[in-house]
């Protein structure tokens, strides 16, 4: 059995091995550890927020293998080896997280910012599963985020048009591959 | 620094070892209830945490006989997303994906829902009104226990200190059988109900009702199932007259309170409304 630590003098210790934002770290941590805590103060990971720190908010939303989930609701421990964490640091050289960001950005989706990281995670995690989602389903994936400048709308809007330009690259892709095989 | 040990066995007889062990160790599966509790100190931190994330055999969705067996640790996504949960009840599936949001949906466990206990979870009512039963499993043996008599009272629960829940049964929706979900809330995401409530109701060939499971969340100190009423449903039409009543009995049965999220009246009303719409809400067995 995996009986990781024991109750001694000395603080007793667990080791895991992830991969964060495409990089491998090896990490030590007492059991107690949150897994916000020890993004933000060990990796320096700040895009996490702490907003309520009992799962309500998602300003700590990060994706774990390929699902979004809340770091303040996560004990580091529970995450074995080979768990791959992608934060909102992750999203940058990233065709996805580019294209997000630049739709936020240009869409004034962004007021304060404290959502932000949050909201661009459970955004990317939802376009990856599905590229083109409705309406609908881009308000169910971001229903966990709470933005308290009231900027849903801009926000909605902006995944929508991240999405459609996937889409529009998608098809501009297609059209030149078309062309290269019409003689 | 907290000198708390974290064991995370990786066979269910290591995890009940561990359980029968005189330092108890407090069973964590997802969290999503436990953490905000501990961070709180509502409840002391525990000097030893049992991690059942290393259990596959928990995480198992099957079906044998008519019954579909989920393991206590499957999220709520995964009831969400499994076929199978949805053509076995799908009011569970439906209950699942109002829990919180799609955080807290990958994170929580269905066991996790139910030992948390709390009189306002979402999936104890479809459980309940579909007639689940629990696999409680110990170093002496395993038990089966019906899922409202699990439930003994404000966050009482019939589980003893070295057991832990390892799966969920549920009986399979028969063909004329039709099940309903509702969670009244303030908001559709993140908000703890005012009133939740589920119903599965089967109707024979000839059009009368042959069984009746209906069951309310946030009315009373724990789930409450509407013994009564159920009985009194067989035989009966799916009509306005049999709904008019069973309206009236379940704002008869049900005991809610005034809180800060609602009023014991609007509970009352509202429950007595779905239910006159669920009897009524049924398939014509003429129609092919």
């Amino acid at each position: 059995m995996m009986t990781e630590s024991i109750s001694t003098a000395s603080p007793s210790m667990i080791t895991r091995r992830w991969i964060i934002n495409g990089e491998e770290r090896t990490l030590r941590f007492s059991p107690l550890t949150r897994l916000l805590d020890l993004l933000r103060e060990e990796e320096g990971l700040n895009s996490l927020k702490e907003g309520c720190g009992e799962g309500e908010c998602g300003a700590c939303s990060v994706m774990i293998d390929d699902q979004v989930r809340l770091t303040c609701l996560i004990m580091a421990a529970q995450l074995d080896h080979g768990a791959r964490i992608l934060t909102a640091e992750g999203l940058t050289h990233n065709d996805l997280g580019d294209r997000l960001q630049r739709a936020f950005g240009e869409g004034g989706a962004v007021q304060c910012g404290y959502c932000t990281p949050g909201v661009l995670i459970g955004s990317y995690t939802l376009l990856q599963a599905n590229p083109a989602p409705s309406p609908e389903q881009v308000r169910a994936a971001l229903a966990g985020n709470l933005c308290r400048c009231t900027g849903y709308t801009k926000i909605l809007e902006a995944v929508t048009v991240a999405a459609a330009v996937e889409e529009v690259t998608g098809a501009a892709a297609a059209a030149e591959k078309v062309k290269e095989h019409t003689p | 620094m907290s000198n708390t040990s974290f064991i995370a066995p990786v066979t269910l007889d290591q995890a009940l070892d561990e359980l029968a062990a005189p330092d108890k160790p407090a069973v964590l599966a997802g969290g999503t209830d436990l953490w905000p509790q501990w961070t709180s100190s509502v409840e002391p931190r525990p000097a030893k945490v049992l991690s059942l994330h290393r259990l596959e055999g928990l995480r198992q969705l099957t079906s044998q006989g008519g019954w579909l067996r989920i393991g206590a640790a499957c999220t709520h996504t995964q009831l969400v997303n499994s076929r199978e949960v949805r053509e076995f009840s799908p009011a569970l599936a439906a209950a699942a994906a109002t829990i919180g949001a799609i955080q807290i949906q990958n994170q929580g466990t269905i066991g996790g829902n139910l030992a948390n206990a709390s009189p306002a979870a979402d999936l104890p009512p479809p459980l309940v009104a579909a007639g689940a039963r629990l696999e409680l499993a110990s170093r002496c043996g395993t038990r089966e226990v019906d899922l409202d008599r699990f439930f003994e009272g404000y966050r009482k629960i019939d589980l003893r200190a070295d057991e832990l829940i390892i799966a969920v049964r549920v009986p399979k929706l028969p063909p004329l059988g039709r099940e309903h979900f509702r969670k009244v809330g303030t908001r559709r995401a993140q908000a703890i109900s005012k009133v939740v409530g589920s119903c599965r109701l089967v109707l024979s060939a000839k059009g009368v009702f042959t069984a009746a499971g209906i069951a309310f969340g946030s009315v009373g100190p724990t789930v409450i199932r509407c013994t009564d009423l159920e009985q009194w449903l067989i035989g009966r039409r799916p009509d306005l007259e049999t709904a008019e009543e069973a309206e009236r009995m379940t704002r008869e049965t049900l005991r809610p309170i005034d809180d800060l999220r609602s009023s014991a009246d609007y509970r009352k009303h509202v429950a007595g409304r779905l239910v006159f719409r669920w009897v009524q809400d049924q398939p014509d067995p003429a129609a092919p």
